[in-house]
């Protein structure tokens, strides 16, 4: 096979019908170009979405939680085993909301291989007093660098630093609603009391925004330590434990493994968001199949052009079959064509995929929600841009293979015969 | 033996040919002929009596006949489809009664194709070799127009270097000169008489023309699907 020869006859063919060609290679570069914005707009916010959960959610969530106890005491004795137990108004039992023995359970899960990292927590319920209001709402000591690490609380800092409340044990990182109430800036003083009476004087190092105003107008972060000293407890009073694994599948596992070993509650992630995947997936199904469908289109454009092409050139190819072109040389005359017409429409696709990408990635996006966005969210994968090239020139292929059948079917006898 | 075998450019053996559509017909019975080398031949005979489908058959293209056809002392009956081109491309050179070149390449790529395809010489050497036969044909200085552009006589012309491009053993003619003036159809004569003698290629020519056919070596009547003489 000749290829430079076959190369050369398709091209002045492509070339000599620039108009017709230009349209069906348009076909293909909006099929793939529109998969390219679909697929990078549709995946990044996807992204963006997941990130917002999948960030902040703990993958296992540890905690005490006070219910009643499942068995009641008559169900343990024997001689009631077979009878019919009814007992009215089961009230729980007052239980520490501490986790017993944390430390312990915190290192322990340290040391496990699927665990990515473990924050403690200390949730403190207490009143924010500034001047002559008085607001309630909840202070969570937490370890800020480990929650910026592992669940990136940082994004959600809208002033001040981290470090900034890492450093200092009387500082306290407040919720904006609670702020904007009572007229607080970063650098102010505000005071703590607990349900005790005790006030705490703390400085605020910073204000953190979550997007949603029920949080935010009763949240604030402090160390761990100082939610330990204003409830008046020990380093080991620990409430709240969330674990962030390696790979998020083995969270059902994990939280099971820790109800039964520890007889606490732990939920895990799925259970927590169940709706959250739903989404994901249909939103990329409604992807592909509007990619699909345009590519589909583009190529019933390519393979009726070429359809025509073939009646028109029925000269062509039997003098190129009288003068010792073969059948198969006639096809992949043919089938270069479609190919070139999908690779140089696919091509330009992706670079106007990419151009109106990066468009939308810098068209302003402003929103309290999301406080860490400031643009329409775009995901510049370079797989999705393999993937479109690739479908590009496979549908293509496809599209210019039945007329190249054709083509190289055709009976040069006939055609010269019949004129 | 071997000497005469080499001297047969084209032999056919008992070619029988039938059409099934529309109705069963026996369009060649039992043809057998010889073409030597250098030998200029001409096949005359009514519309319809077989002339032009035994010039396909005989040229290869038509592979629905019993019978043998030999091409330069080579069996070609039952040879596939891919050798068949390939034989085409090299052994045998065509001109038809409408000119068909193709109309979006130039003169000079019309005449290069089939010596590209054959592969034997660079592009360089292909495009020396067919400027060459152009100028023979005295028309190099149309090389680098569009096929489309230029006049009929021309075209013959043009379509007669494409055949001579990849020097073949035989020049296969359907009505060559069947579309043009009485100038340019002896213009073209001239041509093929002149490749014949300087050249010794045979020549094969299917004509309706009998002051054409005339001036030929030996001329082939055929009747019925039958050679008559």
């Amino acid at each position: 096979m000749n290829w430079t020869v076959i190369l050369s006859i398709s091209k002045t063919h492509l070339l000599s019908r620039l108009k017709q060609s230009s349209i069906a290679a348009l076909g293909v570069t909006f099929g793939i170009g529109t998969f390219i914005i679909l697929v990078s707009f549709m995946t990044g916010l996807n992204q963006l979405l997941d990130n917002l959960i999948l960030d902040r959610t703990p993958h296992v969530h540890i905690y005490n939680e006070i219910e009643p106890s499942a068995q009641q005491p008559v169900e343990l004795l024997e001689e009631f085993s077979e009878a019919f137990n009814i007992i009215r108004s089961v009230k729980p039992k007052q239980n520490q909301e501490k986790i017993h023995n944390a430390l312990p359970l915190l290192s322990h899960l340290k040391k496990d291989t699927r665990v990515r990292g473990v924050t403690p927590q200390v949730k403190a319920q207490v009143f924010y007093l500034a001047g002559s209001i008085k607001l309630n709402g909840v202070v969570q000591g937490v370890d800020i660098m480990e929650e910026a690490r592992l669940f990136n609380i940082d994004d959600y800092i809208v002033q001040g630093e981290p470090q900034d409340l890492a450093r200092n044990d009387n500082a306290i990182l407040l919720g904006a609603g609670i702020a904007k109430k009572m007229s607080l800036e970063v650098g102010d003083k505000l005071q703590v009391a607990t349900a005790g009476g005790d006030l705490f004087p703390l400085k605020i190092v910073g204000l953190y925004q979550s997007g949603l105003a029920e949080i935010d107008n009763v949240q604030s972060y402090t160390n761990l330590k100082t939610a330990q000293r204003i409830l008046g407890e020990g380093n080991s009073y620990i409430t709240d434990i969330h674990v962030k694994l390696l790979d998020m599948r083995k969270a059902l596992e994990m939280a099971e493994e820790i109800e039964d070993q520890f007889n606490l509650s732990a939920v895990d992630i799925n259970r927590a968001n169940a709706q959250f995947e739903t989404g994901t997936t249909i939103r990329n199904i409604i992807t592909y199949a509007v990619s699909i469908t345009l590519l589909v289109v583009a190529g019933f454009g390519i393979y009726n052009i070429l359809n025509m092409m073939i009646y028109e050139k029925m000269n062509d190819i039997a003098i190129l079959k009288a003068t010792g072109f073969s059948g198969r040389d006639v096809k992949m005359i043919f089938i270069s064509q479609a190919m070139l017409i999908g690779v140089v429409g696919g091509v330009i696709g992706l670079f106007f995929g990419y151009i109106v990408s990066v468009l939308i990635d810098h068209t302003p996006f402003e929103t309290e929600a999301l406080p860490t966005i400031s643009t329409f969210p775009v995901n510049f994968n370079p797989l999705y841009y393999v993937i479109g090239i690739v479908f590009a020139i496979a549908s293509t292929f496809l599209a210019g293979y039945l007329p190249a059948q054709r083509a190289k079917k055709i009976d040069p006898v006939e055609i010269i015969r019949g004129q | 033996m071997s000497i005469e075998a080499n001297n047969k450019v084209l032999e056919a053996r008992n070619v029988n040919k039938y059409f099934t559509i529309p109705v069963s017909f026996h369009v060649l019975k039992d043809i057998s002929l010889c073409i030597e080398r250098g030998e200029f031949v001409s096949i005359m005979g009514k519309s319809g009596c077989g002339k032009s489908t035994l010039l396909y058959v005989l040229s290869t293209m038509d592979t629905d006949y019993t019978g043998e056809l030999y091409i330069a002392g080579e069996k070609m009956t039952g040879k596939s489809g891919e050798e068949l081109a390939a034989v085409r491309n090299s052994e045998i050179g065509f001109i038809f009664q409408f000119h068909y070149l193709l109309p979006e390449f130039t003169v000079l790529q019309n005449v290069m194709l089939p010596g590209l395809k054959l592969g034997r010489k660079s592009a360089d050497e292909v495009r020396h070799d067919a400027l060459e036969k152009l100028r023979l044909l005295d028309i190099g200085e149309q090389a680098d127009k569009l096929a489309s552009r230029i006049s009929g006589g021309q075209k013959q012309r043009v379509a007669i270097a494409r055949a001579l491009i990849n020097q073949p053993d035989i020049i296969m003619a359907d009505e060559p000169t069947g579309n043009l003036d009485s100038k340019n159809s002896e213009n073209v004569f001239n041509i093929l008489r002149q490749l014949s003698h300087e050249q010794h290629l045979s020549l094969l020519v299917v004509t309706h023309d009998h002051d054409f056919a005339e001036k030929t070596d030996r001329i082939i009547i055929m009747e019925d699907g039958r050679i008559v003489g």
